[in-house]
């Protein structure tokens, strides 16, 4: 590694969000040296929220959906093309077109990809899609358009519910498939999922809990319909496949880091840990791909499919990739996102699951507005806003200085009567999506115990 | 001098043309209890956290004993700056479909064009003259032209807005010792006046809409209805006087602050784009609400190691937590660059300004016309003379010298 911090390569093999903006802080704080970038996508980065929201709509196009460049990178983009394995001991990435890139640094920022529907015959037919890129969102608008008879989403998670929002808007017939009791259930808990699922059918939603979709059926290549676990089925020419994601870590299966199905494991200065549990110094990680240990939620690891935490942790990582001891900062902020869906903007901040009760302490389902806040023996660890999104610093607080819980009666919106009740997080294994939030424990990884011989 | 007594030297006229002084003694101390029971906060993150805390009411009716310098409007109800949700989310929600996105995304951006014409017409008129007064002159009648054009009110009624405005804002005047009877009395009947007014006005454009917000409000029905008639005065009347006096105020102390950096005035010159960070600047450094003087905690609330007790006044000094060094590095510094400046010009939190996207536009245009529109104009009276409220501060005049040869220099 070349002696000086601001000088040598850099790799950055991811080019989405938390690959640009790691970039644009390399040059901010005055990396001077070689920067790459490697990205599987043909299209340079761009920003994926709308894809779900406004692009099914039709209000805007899939490809203008760019996500501005802060700053000059200086970086040469290698785009098109996966990275296909990691030499550490060499310090190079192996492209899947053979290519060896030699790095001093490297930033994994892989990210996700959508989970597929598990038969690949009818996972082909035409009709059924998967929300995660460009392209995708600008087909399935293009189909939506056409005016299908019934689309079928398959499904409840953010993503899932934020399809059949657009839908309906569009005033397309929807089913909803969902394999736990409620929407949104996995991200937000049981209580606010019961609402979720009133929403959903308030607005013309045809909700179907505790299913699964045995079988797409089709025609001549085309998809004509699905089969549902309660036996009964249903007529569609659209169905999206809304499972949740599945972290692009495969490449990393023969690197000797903390990599596997649950993301890659760092330290809280976004080091990566390999897979003995020992920090290296080299190899960085940022963004939905990583999982990192939280002071907030006992140390255990965290995994976010988040906007928020790609931009902070990317700059965390950048920062601490050209900075020595010292200097170099935790990646510590706390976890929220957000999602529109049935004219509602909604809100989270800090681990909804990471809770045991809930309670409504600002407004209520009947105003269409509220804050739901989530406790964990005692003391406050998250709050979900709907349509009040300027109380969240608020609560963030209270999150950040482990406040009691309750958090008492005492806002100006407060509708008294609202006692917590139990918030009813499912195990994630019954739901049909996965998290957008994950606690993934407190081992770097599995491998640590397992140890896979190479080749 | 004793912490109890700052709020009593805020307000003191004589400390009205450069309070910053006081605030940052005001920091030193904290959150600070004063001689009359009203609580003093001038810290940035404390003032953050108050500003966001669904426990701190707007509601003057909330008060354990009434402040004698700040009543609710008699028998009037409240406009939304005055109210906790559930009731100002409501009315706000029904003043902001017609005046942002998602509902009404353009509306504010269709004004650039009257803007820049507006402020090019009086900037016109300034044109040859040795002397100007930038007050009268410009800063007042570009935001209350701008407001009457959005809201609907026909050009010939602008003046006669513009003598209500002023008078209704005297109600936040102070003036310590004196009697504020009559100057509130006088506030409230221009505000019923107005009311009546812009009652009247909305009548006529029911059913007959002519593409303003006063139409909009009027005839679309939103899934959340519409403003009961005393809703639609008492709400249109805080939209005009709300966009009119601070956008005034910020012009000129963006005029004044220039002036009294020429090498940033300079800069901005060669490098109009850089107004739009100078405006976000100029709201840090010379914030047209010094403070707010509404806020009541709905029960104790502890903040800086202090707890303010239920009902009391509590002042949240704006303009001294956008000089706060904890938060901003060298903040008494004017610096049109600055990044990361999460300032408090428009407050934060519910009662975010409402007409901040308009404000931004209207100071960015006015600002670089004047820069553009004078010749090496030179402040006559520095500090100039200021109007006496101390929560909306600004200068009264601001006189200024022109070269008269209409040769400009530096261009």
């Amino acid at each position: 590694m070349s002696r000086d911090p601001w000088d040598g390569r850099i790799v950055i093999v991811g080019a989405s969000l938390a690959g640009l903006r790691a970039a644009e802080t390399l040059r901010a704080e005055g990396f001077a040296g070689e920067l790459t970038i490697v990205g599987d996508e043909p299209h340079p980065p761009y920003d994926r929220p709308p894809l779900s929201k406004q692009v099914l709509l039709g209000r805007a196009r899939a490809e203008d959906c760019v996500l501005p460049a802060r700053r000059e990178t200086g970086a040469t983009w290698k785009l098109g093309v996966r990275a296909a394995g990691l030499d550490g001991d060499g310090r190079q990435v192996i492209l899947a077109n053979g290519e060896h890139l030699p790095y001093d640094r490297l930033l994994i920022a892989t990210g996700t990809r959508a989970r597929p529907w598990p038969q690949p015959e009818e996972a082909a037919l035409d009709g059924v899609f998967t929300v995660r890129t460009m392209e995708d969102a600008g087909r399935l608008a293009e189909r939506l358009d056409a005016g299908p008879r019934r689309v079928l989403v398959i499904g409840a998670g953010f993503t899932g519910s934020e399809i059949a929002s657009a839908c309906r808007e569009r005033g397309l017939a929807v089913t909803v498939a969902e394999r736990g009791p409620a929407p949104l259930i996995g991200a937000l808990g049981g209580t606010v999922g019961s609402w979720a699922a009133e929403l959903h059918r308030s607005h013309g939603v045809d909700l179907r809990c505790g299913v699964t979709v045995t079988a797409l059926r089709g025609s001549g290549g085309r998809l004509t319909g699905a089969e549902l676990s309660d036996g009964s089925a249903l007529d569609v020419d659209v169905a999206v496949v809304a499972l949740g994601a599945v972290r692009n870590t495969e490449w990393l299966a023969d690197s000797g880091l903390a990599a596997g199905p649950k993301g890659v494991a760092c330290d809280a200065g976004c080091r990566v840990v390999d897979m003995y549990g020992i920090v290296t110094d080299d190899v960085f990680v940022a963004g939905d791909v990583a999982r990192f240990p939280h002071p907030l939620f006992q140390y255990q690891f965290l995994a976010l499919e988040h906007w928020g935490n790609a931009v902070a942790q990317a700059e965390v990582a950048a920062h601490n990739m050209i900075s020595r001891g010292r200097e170099r900062r935790p990646h510590l902020s706390v976890p929220a996102f957000w999602s529109s869906q049935f004219g509602l903007n909604i809100k989270s901040v800090g681990v909804p699951t990471f809770s045991d009760q809930v309670v409504i302490a600002q407004g209520s389902p009947e105003e269409r507005r509220l804050v739901a806040v989530y406790g964990y023996q005692g003391r406050v660890t998250a709050a979900v806003t709907v349509n009040s999104a300027k109380s969240l610093e608020h609560y963030e607080e209270l999150i950040c200085t482990g406040a009691p819980f309750p958090p008492g009666p005492d806002a100006a919106d407060h509708v008294p009567g609202r006692e917590p009740e139990p918030s009813d997080v499912p195990d994630p294994r019954g739901l049909t999506h996965g998290p957008t939030v994950a606690l993934t424990g407190h081992l770097p990884d599995r491998r640590l115990v397992v140890l896979r011989p190479g080749g | 001098m004793s912490p109890e007594t700052l709020f009593r030297r805020i307000t003191d006229y004589a400390n009205r043309a450069d309070p910053y002084p006081l605030y940052a003694e005001l920091r030193e101390h904290g959150v600070t209890r004063q001689e009359d029971g009203r609580y003093l906060v001038g810290t940035y993150y404390e003032i953050n956290a108050l500003l966001h805390d669904p426990r701190v009411s707007s509601d003057l009716r909330n008060r354990t004993a009434p402040d004698p310098e700040f009543q609710p409007p008699e028998g009037g109800l409240p406009s939304f700056i005055g109210l906790d949700d559930p009731e100002h989310h409501r009315l706000r929600g029904l003043a902001m479909r017609q005046f942002g996105p998602p509902h009404t995304p353009g509306r504010v951006d269709a004004l650039r064009d009257d803007i820049a014409r507006i402020a090019g017409e009086l900037a016109d008129r300034l044109r040859g003259k040795d002397r100007l007064d930038l007050v009268d002159d410009f800063a007042f009648p570009l935001p209350v032209t701008v407001i009457c054009d959005l809201l609907g009110v026909p050009e010939e009624d602008v003046q006669q807005m513009h003598l209500w405005a002023d008078t209704a804002i005297k109600s936040l005047d102070f003036a310590p010792g004196e009697d504020p009877g009559p100057r509130r009395r006088a506030s409230q009947e221009a505000r019923v006046a107005m009311g009546a007014y812009l009652g009247e006005l909305a009548a006529k454009r029911r059913g007959h809409p002519t593409g303003d917000m006063l139409s909009g409000l009027v005839n679309d029905d939103g899934p959340d209805g519409r403003l009961t008639e005393v809703e639609l005065m008492v709400t249109t009347v805080l939209l005009l006087i709300a966009g009119h006096e601070t956008t005034v105020n910020l012009i000129t102390n963006g005029m004044l602050t220039l002036l009294r950096h020429p090498e940033e005035l300079e800069r901005l010159r060669a490098h109009p784009e850089l107004m739009p960070s100078a405006v976000e600047e100029l709201l840090r450094y010379e914030p047209p609400v010094q403070f707010l003087p509404q806020r009541t905690p709905l029960t104790d609330i502890e903040v800086g190691g202090v707890t303010v007790p239920k009902g009391v006044p509590l002042i949240l000094v704006l303009a001294s937590g956008n000089r706060d060094p904890l938060r901003f590095p060298d903040a008494d510094r004017f610096d049109p660059t600055r990044e990361d400046n999460q300032h408090f010009g428009f407050g934060s939190g519910i009662h975010n300004c409402f007409g901040a996207p308009l404000a931004r536009i209207e100071t960015q245009i006015a600002l670089t016309t004047l820069l553009h529109g004078l010749d090496t104009p030179r402040l006559l009276e520095d500090p100039p003379p200021y109007r006496t409220s101390p929560v909306l501060r600004g200068s009264r005049h601001l006189p200024l010298a022109q070269a008269a040869d209409g040769v400009q220099a530096g261009r």
